[in-house]
């Protein structure tokens, strides 16, 4: 049964663009994890909501709009000095209410919202599987440029300043990525599912292995797996596919409890149960 | 003012600082004025709050320079040890693939850091990150080696192992040493700057240093 689904060709193309995006989000994940900035992807995918909703008024395409909402709020992000919680929180208040505000006072916008919520990755076409194609393209064809440059200005925060090479490159790739797989996510999966998929499995992922390559990896295993049953679940049960994709998600955090429990018999040093680490005085 | 020089040699200070007044929202210290040589390892004492930190940071783009010029050779490579650095709290990178970043990688890494080689950062302590994080400056090929509070957190073995990091293929490299422990800048300085309570500096030569903080060998 579940092989018809996944290989039906009314639901191929839906299939493969919902799989390529559960790898880019969680790639792009790993690395927001790694900077701390991991709920910007909420404050992001609340705005291209927002955006999303806007494309009627304005008159543009629906991907457009987010894209250029979401956008924007990354830029003030990275105009700004140093951003923290705090800044990503304002960008959940601002991109809820204003996708709210517009649901409720612009034509369709009620369906137009309930879509962006639970997703609407049935309805996603060949644009989003080409769009879809090329974040992922772009996005591990820039990889091995990139992760060294995310991992040193992790560490050493004022390399490049000191070596007076300029930051700005990565920096805007990076942005670029995070704004493409917040409003593709967004699109497909709806707000919290995409969150979701930028933050489970990276976090699974980090206790189950050491080395980063291999958790970026796993990372993308965690995500493709939980997406695929996801997806068979939801037309399985016929259920929105966006909360589906979230609780698929949450159910993998049961590893993180099987690894920190295997970890406290063996004696080794482990986790906290949802985050907490306990540091080796040794 | 940041400023290049057209060329550098031996005899060239990597680094010239001149009436530098650096701070944040405002002037922290200054004005100072000192240069960085080949090879050596330049102290940087006075009480907290002095600016020490400040100074470094000023180097490296990362404080505000209010007035006075810091003049650099061209080509200069820099690393930053930075105070208290933050152990991120879920990130499976092993030790080898921290020093990677930073090009120090090596084969003959000191004994004390190959166990730390193939562990991931979220299973170290506090003074074995800081260890690794200092081996990841002076493992590798930068010229000035910048080191903020580096004993923090770090037991006596892992201090005399930081002194050997310090000793080590210098020249050509050298080192800015800030601590607020005297015995350790004097086992390991070749010159001094001490940061008075007026932001002014006085340099104290290394014998003298030695003759203050007791005689610490080295």
């Amino acid at each position: 049964m579940s092989d018809f689904i996944l290989f039906d060709p009314m639901f191929r193309t839906q299939y493969f663009i919902g799989l390529l995006l559960a790898v880019s989000l969680s790639l792009v994940g790993a690395f927001l994890k790694l900077r701390e900035e991991w709920l910007a992807a909420l404050g992001l995918s609340h705005i291209a909501a927002a955006g999303g909703l806007a494309a009627g008024p304005l008159g543009i395409p629906v991907l457009a709009s987010a894209f250029v909402f979401a956008g924007l709020a990354a830029l003030i992000k990275g105009l700004l000095p140093r951003t923290d919680n705090s800044h990503y929180a304002l960008m959940i208040f601002v991109g809820w209410g204003a996708a709210l505000l517009l649901a409720a006072n612009t034509h369709q916008g009620e369906v137009i919202g309930q879509a962006l919520l639970r997703g609407q990755l049935y309805f996603t076409h060949t644009p989003h599987l080409v769009a879809a194609i090329i974040l992922l393209a772009i996005l591990l064809s820039a990889l091995s440029w990139l992760s060294p440059k995310l991992l040193t200005e992790r560490f050493f925060p004022d390399y490049f300043s000191a070596n007076r090479l300029p930051a700005w490159r990565h920096r805007l790739l990076f942005g670029l990525l995070v704004v493409g797989a917040v409003v593709l996510g967004t699109l497909a999966m709806g707000a919290m599912a995409a969150f979701a998929m930028f933050v489970v499995p990276p976090w699974v992922a980090f206790v189950l292995v050491k080395g980063w390559r291999k958790a970026l990896v796993l990372t993308v295993i965690i995500a493709a797996v939980a997406y695929t049953v996801a997806f068979v679940l939801a037309m399985l049960l016929d259920q929105p596919f966006g909360p589906t994709l979230a609780i698929c998600l949450a159910a993998t955090v049961s590893l993180r409890f099987l690894a920190n429990r295997a970890a406290r018999e063996q004696g080794a040093p482990a986790e906290g149960p949802l985050g907490g680490r306990q540091q080796l005085d040794q | 003012m940041i400023e290049h020089n057209a060329s550098s040699n031996q005899d060239e200070p990597l680094l010239s600082v001149r009436e530098l007044v650096a701070g944040y929202k405002g002037p922290v210290v200054g004005p100072l004025t000192f240069s960085v040589l080949p090879g050596e390892v330049l102290g940087v004492g006075g009480r907290n709050g002095s600016g020490k930190s400040t100074v470094l940071r000023a180097i490296t783009g990362a404080a505000r320079t209010f007035s006075g010029s810091i003049q650099r050779c061209a080509g200069l490579t820099v690393t930053h040890h930075q105070q208290r650095p933050e152990l991120p709290p879920e990130l499976p990178l092993l030790g080898r693939e921290l020093l990677r970043v930073m090009h120090a990688d090596r084969t003959d890494a000191p004994e004390i850091i190959q166990p730390l080689l193939d562990r991931p950062i979220n299973q170290m302590s506090g003074g074995q990150f800081q260890l690794l994080q200092a081996w990841a400056c002076l493992g590798g090929d930068a010229e000035l080696v910048l080191l903020d509070e580096p004993t923090n957190n770090l037991d006596g073995r892992a201090i005399d192992a930081l002194t050997a990091f310090i000793q080590t293929e210098r020249p050509p490299r050298a080192v800015m040493l800030v601590s607020h422990e005297r015995e350790f800048l004097a086992e390991n300085c070749t010159r001094m700057i001490e940061l008075g309570d007026e932001n002014g500096s006085a340099e104290v030569h290394q014998d003298e240093m030695r003759r203050v903080s007791g005689g610490a060998g080295g």
